[in-house]
């Protein structure tokens, strides 16, 4: 019994690596510029799911380490993620009752967040600039989480994570 | 229940953590040796999305027909003989070379240490061109070493782990790279723009010699890029009436977004300048 739980209660930490995987696979550019921030909606999941044990603690470490796979300057991608997070463990139980296509829209305000965090605070003296395009994964990710969602949660209810 | 107060309460500290994280790394050189240890953390991360391509390269290696093997070894050979005759004569023109700088009292030195890297990730942020290679501070990689490729420079290491290096390449939009032109020795600057195709020359006046095809090799100026590796070719030269500067837009001689197997330079100055930066 005692396995069983201990067992289950790493399945999300086994999403989020994939999540981290996933982030870090090699892409041609033009599809790196809508890549979605995986490990961002893959959270925003478990904080909506479970929010007693997903807050502000794990979206700091899991955005500090995102800076370092990304080689972000540290601090960047956990100032975004304790954000993002903050707005989400704000509003967990109204998004519960949304149909999946307004939880999509939120998610999609949630990512455009994050990516003007990123974008701001990493652009702070450099000379890369990209118009707007920089809030593309946002609708992506939007999109994905219509999909993610059922995927996420019928991997929670198969392992009975709590 | 209090758990809003608290939440709020906690966004603000994290909040600050972040916050001054952020100054510190971006105000502080020491932030640069926490972040060699940090990134161990990830370096799992980075080795296992390199599986699929590693275990295809073995698997590859290990189907290739016979017939295939024998053909790619002949081709080889002739590939090295060829190399070998070069080489014949650039001992020749080394040791002429070594007699010439004796005569001027030149102390310059030529010999330089050469390490195979292999590629393990490239950076997903499309904002910054950066690659990961499987050399770290443990088999002597350092920040500022440059980096190469068969064919051309390819970029400079930024930061270093135990295991992993982070290359910042040529055209990324905040590297710049000393060159002069091959065929009269003009010297210049060539700045990254973002783009893998491109490197641009902003500070060339309109009346400079510079012609579409030159080719462009590291200056050696600023002690960073070995001297006399070739940089990029000029693809188009265009000037502007009234106007004091040309703009000049080279292509790189590396395969930025192809190779795989690199090269790590180090020369003795550079090694020496790397000790007085770490004290």
């Amino acid at each position: 019994m005692v396995m069983q739980r201990a067992h289950n209660r790493g399945v999300p930490f086994i999403t989020l690596l994939a999540a981290f995987m996933l982030t870090a696979l090699p892409m041609p550019e033009w599809v790196q510029w809508g890549w979605p921030e995986w490990v961002l909606v893959v959270f925003i999941y478990w904080v909506i799911a479970l929010p007693h044990r997903f807050g502000l603690g794990w979206a700091f470490i899991l955005g500090l380490l995102l800076d370092l796979l990304q080689g972000n300057h540290l601090g960047v991608n956990a100032l975004a993620m304790v954000v993002v997070t903050f707005f989400t463990m704000l509003m967990y139980r109204r998004l519960r009752m949304y149909r999946s296509w307004q939880q999509a829209v939120v998610v999609f305000f949630l990512v455009a967040i994050n990516q003007c965090i990123t974008y701001w605070f990493q652009g702070i003296g450099s000379n890369a600039s990209s118009g707007l395009w920089f809030l593309l994964p946002a609708p992506i990710s939007g999109l994905l989480w219509l999909w993610l969602f059922v995927v996420l949660r019928g991997i929670r209810r198969a392992f009975k994570v709590t | 229940m209090f758990k809003g107060q608290s939440t709020v309460k906690k966004f603000i500290t994290y909040g600050l953590i972040c916050l001054s994280l952020i100054i510190s790394d971006y105000q502080f050189d020491q932030m640069q040796r926490i972040r060699a240890w940090l990134s161990l953390a990830v370096t799992p991360v980075q080795w296992l999305v390199d599986v699929p391509q590693r275990s295809w390269t073995w698997l590859d290696e290990r189907l290739q027909v016979r017939d295939e093997l024998i053909a790619e070894n002949k081709q080889l050979r002739a590939k090295t003989l060829l190399a070998e005759r070069r080489v014949q004569k650039l001992a020749a023109l080394t040791v002429e070379n070594f007699r010439l700088r004796d005569l001027l009292n030149s102390s310059e030195q030529l010999d330089e240490k050469v390490t195979v890297s292999e590629l393990v990730g490239i950076n997903s942020d499309p904002f910054t061109h950066q690659v990961i290679i499987n050399n770290g501070f443990n088999s002597g990689a350092f920040v500022g070493q440059p980096v190469l490729d068969a064919t051309g420079v390819m970029g400079q290491i930024i930061s270093t782990s135990a295991f992993t290096s982070r290359v910042l390449l040529i055209t990324d939009a905040d590297h710049a790279i000393p060159v002069q032109v091959n065929r009269n020795g003009l010297r210049t600057v060539a700045y990254g723009l973002g783009q893998y195709d491109y490197l641009e020359l902003q500070d060339l006046s309109d009346t400079a010699d510079i012609e579409v095809g030159d080719i462009l090799v590291s200056s050696g100026l600023g002690l960073r890029f070995p001297k006399g590796y070739p940089v990029a070719q000029v693809i188009e030269v265009r000037h502007f009436t009234g106007q004091d500067f040309a703009k000049v837009w080279a292509k790189p001689t590396a395969q930025l977004d192809r190779s795989r197997h690199l090269l790590l330079i180090e020369t003795p100055q550079q090694q020496n300048l790397a000790q007085q930066d770490g004290n």
